[in-house]
Order: structure tokens, then sequence, then C-alpha cells
């Protein structure tokens, strides 16, 4: 029996171009890049090509993409390197309840710290309200951190919006592209952001590397002193293999993402759609306003543990919000912002798709699912027939 | 989204579960999760214990048939996870066949231990089968008074 990998949202697997680009820089060319010898120019050299490309693809200019160890070391230098540089303007922060944790626990460190947050709900489809956003405004907000796409439910929140809000009030704009990047264009002059974290393992890429675009002007406290690499944003001997391989899968994701994509949302489709025919299932988020990739939806009368281990058993890896599959035994906040029950909330399917997904993978899902769903159905003290 | 295993760091989810596997879950707990034995109700029982989890909000109803303060059946239907879903399975084969006071003995512990383990983080579900069936056996006892 096949695996089936339906996960993409929490990570791809890595193409073998991307490692085929990084293994010389594993072996041969291991320069550090701040020597200046011919080990290190040519260390150097890679890594001012890797940074041109990224920067080159979201719309950035070179100095502005500094290279992290991971999405949430962006989301987390994103929002306390502003907080910490600009906490003479204020100490108001603006976020939403269906943020990553990387952001999510970074501003309610800076509670402890002094600062205030706003957490802005969201409607039932999963979507923040502008005009809330704006009434959430302060004399003293510094910065705002709204997720352009949501890893859970997929919803696409309206940043280019909210952007143009901030840029009126001189308020600073941090996103976390990291599910959207590769999936939908991305280019941080449309978007009107200041600061924007992706990672390059949601993209076929490496895991342990991320990207941080700070705006030209913004300045920003950095996480870690020491050297003066990343013009002193982010002490460390740059991981050279790593950058290379996130900007190689940035540069194949966005050459291929006119013809890959809808490929992904057409699969999507169909599976949504078989899916919808199971009795007494919930579809969370938008519809319209969704990562191409995404599928989330809640069983009735059943747990998504019990679910992921049935899937898992048939060789299908997907992922639930669940009280159950969390280590604190709590429901997904996402899901819960979103106004459902914890009992429907316990129902949680995600399935994820990506760029190798067959359409034979997925009528194998649909003709799994129904009689794993009424199973477990039919042990279930709250399901009458 | 799922968690690692306490013990061995190891995730199950999304792992493709094999026997022997070194996956969260003992053979024995994957074995009544996927095999439960008893599921169903008991439309004529002789006591009804109804369990909801406070910590996940998974729930557990058994049933159990008393015939000369010994238990000859038991049935189950639990909404929860594998843990939750397993610990109900063997509930119903550890109390088969004993008296009203032997099953009363039967502690979480004890309940988790037939599984051969469950991990830390899974402890509390093996409250709910002891507690539905605490329930159970209280119920039997107030029906037998009154009649
Ligand atoms: C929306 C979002 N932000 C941040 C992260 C964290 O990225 P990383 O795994 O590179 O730390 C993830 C992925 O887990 C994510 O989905
Ligand atoms: S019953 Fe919820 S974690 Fe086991």
């Amino acid at each position: 029996m096949d695996r089936i990998y339906l996960d993409h949202a929490a990570t791809t697997p890595m193409r073998t171009e991307v490692l085929e680009a990084m293994i010389p820089y594993l072996t041969d060319k291991f320069g550090n890049a701040s020597t200046i010898y011919g080990w290190g120019r040519e260390a150097k050299k890679t890594l001012d090509d890797a940074r041109a490309s990224v920067a080159n693809r979201i719309g950035a200019d070179f100095n502005e993409i500094v290279f992290t160890g991971s999405g949430s070391e962006s989301d987390n230098m994103a929002i306390k390197g502003i907080a910490w540089q600009y906490s003479d303007r204020g100490k108001h922060i603006i976020t939403s309840q269906i943020e990553h944790h990387a952001v999510l626990d970074s501003v309610k460190w800076l509670e402890k710290q002094g600062f205030e947050v706003t957490y802005l709900p969201v409607d039932a489809d999963g979507i923040i309200s502008v005009d809330d956003f704006r009434a959430a405004l302060r004399s003293d907000t510094i910065i705002a951190s709204i997720m352009h796409g949501n890893n859970e439910i997929g919803t696409i929140q309206p940043i280019q919006e909210i952007g143009q809000i901030c840029g009126e009030h001189g308020v600073l704009l941090h996103t976390d592209a990291v599910q959207t990047v590769g999936a939908m264009p991305v280019n941080v002059n449309d978007l009107n952001v200041d600061l924007l974290t992706l990672s390059a393992h949601k993209f076929y890429g490496p895991k342990g590397v991320g990207a941080l675009y700070i705006r030209k002007g913004v300045r920003l406290a950095p996480l870690v002193h020491g050297g003066g690499q990343e013009r002193v944003r982010r002490a460390g001997t740059e991981n050279v293999a790593f950058i290379v391989g996130l900007a190689k899968a940035l540069e194949l994701a966005e050459a291929e993402r006119e013809v890959v994509i809808p490929h992904i949302q057409r699969l999507r489709d169909v599976l949504l759609t078989g899916l919808e025919k199971i009795p007494n299932v919930k579809v969370n988020g938008c519809r319209t306003r969704r990562l191409p990739n995404n599928v989330n939806v809640c069983f009735q009368f059943i747990e998504g543990e019990s679910l992921l281990l049935n899937l898992d058993m048939k060789g299908i890896a997907a992922s639930s919000g669940s009280a159950c599959t969390s280590g604190s035994l709590d429901p997904s906040h996402v899901l819960l912002a979103l106004g459902l029950s914890h009992e429907i909330a316990h129902g949680s399917l995600r399935l994820t798709l990506g760029k190798d997904t067959q359409k034979s993978e997925i009528d194998r899902v649909l003709a799994e699912l129904p009689p794993i769903v009424e199973r477990l159905r039919e042990m279930s003290p709250l399901y009458n027939r | 989204m799922s968690s690692a295993c306490e013990k061995c760091h190891r995730y199950t989810i999304g792992s493709f579960y094999q026997k022997g596997d070194h996956v969260m879950y003992t053979d024995k707990v994957m074995d009544h999760f996927q095999n439960p034995r008893n599921v169903g109700e008991i439309s004529n029982a002789d006591g009804v214990g109804e369990e909801g989890n406070a910590r996940c909000g998974d729930i557990m109803k058994l049933w159990i048939k008393v015939e000369n303060g010994r238990i000859i059946e038991a049935k189950f239907k639990t909404f929860g996870c594998g843990a939750a879903i397993a610990t109900s399975s063997i509930i119903t084969e550890l109390v088969i066949g004993k008296t009203i006071d032997e099953a009363e003995q039967i502690s979480n512990n004890a309940v988790a231990e037939a599984l051969d383990g469950l991990p830390p983080v899974k402890m509390h579900c093996s409250n709910l089968a002891a507690n539905a069936l605490q329930k159970a056996i209280d119920d039997y006892r107030a029906k037998v008074k009154v009649s």
C-alpha cells in the first residue's frame, strides 16, 4: 500500500534539485562568508546571489532580506525586535486570535514586559474585519502582526487593506506569509507590509531556514548579538547551504506556481466536494478567500485523534485540531476563534495537498474516509441514527 | 497540531502505524483501538454509567448486565481519542465475569496496566473508563435497592 501525504501545511518534502544545489556548500565549498580568501569570497558571493534572488521574488531590495533559522525565528524577531526598538513610541500591539503560536506566544511574552495587546477576533468564516482593525488602532500602537494565510483553516486575510491603514497611521505591519509564499503571489509592495516572514520547508526547501523581510528604514533590535552578520541584525555564521536551498526552492516554486497551483486547487475542490457528501460534516474557513491546498472540516460525533489513527493505518497522513491531539489538551485556538464548540472542534480534520498529490490519492482518501467516519460514529454515544 | 509522545518523543500521527512500530501507543492499545471489544448498548441493562472527561471533553457510556451479583455482559460507546477507546474496550473485558465488588476495585491504573501502559499525556483517558464503571455500578446498586 502506498502512503498518501496530505499534511503539506505541516511541511513539504524537499526537492532533489534543492538538495543538489545545497550539497557543494555542505562539502567542498565550506568557507565562512566573513573571511577574505577564496573560500570566503565564494561563500559571500553565493549568499549575495541567494539574497538577491529571494528579494527579487517578493518585490524587495537586496538589503531588506535577513536570513534566519526558521519561520518561528522570523516571527519572533519581527515582533520582539520592533517592540524593543520602538518601545519609546508606544506599547500597544495589534494581532489576531488565529495567529501561529510563534506570533501569539511572542506577543504574550511581551505582555509580561508591559506591552498591551489587542487580539482581533475573526468572523465565522475566519476572516478579520478591516473595520475592527481600524477601531483597534491607538495613538500608541507601534506594530500590528496579522498573518497572510492561516495554517489551519487556510483563510487569507485582507493584508493589503490593513497595510494601507497602517501606512496612514504610521504603524508598522508584519505579516506571517509562511503558508502563502509559493502558493499565491506575495509581493511586499502590493501587500503594503513592513515586515514579512517566510519559511523554506513549506515550499519544498529545507527545514530550519527562513527569512524576514524588513522594509528599508525600519530598525529593529536583534534577538541574537555577536558577529556583524546580516548587517548586525542577526549574528551567527551564515548557513550558506540552507540559504541556497531556500533561494532555490523559492525560485522553483515561483517558476511553477501558475501551472502547479491551479492543479492543486482542482484536486482540493474534488476532495472537498467528496467530503461534503458525508452527512454531518462542516467546512471550516472561507470557501473563496482560502489557500488553494487547504481542506479543513469537522465531522460531528467523532474525535480527531481516533480519526487520524485510523487514517494512519490506511497510510494516510493528516492533521487535526482536536483537544486530544494537542499536548495541552485544548482544542485549536483557531477553531475556537471561529465560534465552534469544543465538541465540534473535536472532530476536526485538516488535509493539505501538495504539488505531487495525485487524483488517484484523492480518490483513495474519499473511498477510505467514509467507512472510518461511520465506524467511529457507530461507537460514539453522541450519535443517534 | 499533533503532539509528540512524552515518553519516546516520536509522533504517532502520520507515521503509518504497523505492528511493532515504535510509536506512542503500545501494541495492546492499538489492538483494542482497532478491534474494540463489546461496542454497543444493552437495552435492558442493570446499570448504566456515563462519564465526561473534564480535561478534553470526551464522553464514555457503559452498560452492564448483572446476574447473581456478577457482571455477565458489558458494552460501551465512546467519543474520544485512541486511548479513550482502548481503555473503554479493555475495561469491558476486565469486568465481565467479575462480581460487582471485585469490579469496583478496578482502578484507572489497573486499566492502563492492562494495556501495557499509556503515555503520560494520555493517563487521564483511563479515568474515563474507571469513572464510567463506577457510575454504572452505582446505578446498578440504586436500582437493586429500589426493587
Ligand atoms: C503560519 C506559520 N507560521 C510560522 C510557522 C513556523 O515556521 P517554522 O516551522 O519554520 O518555524 C509555521 C509552520 O509551522 C506556520 O504555518
Ligand atoms: S480522551 Fe481526550 S486525550 Fe484521551
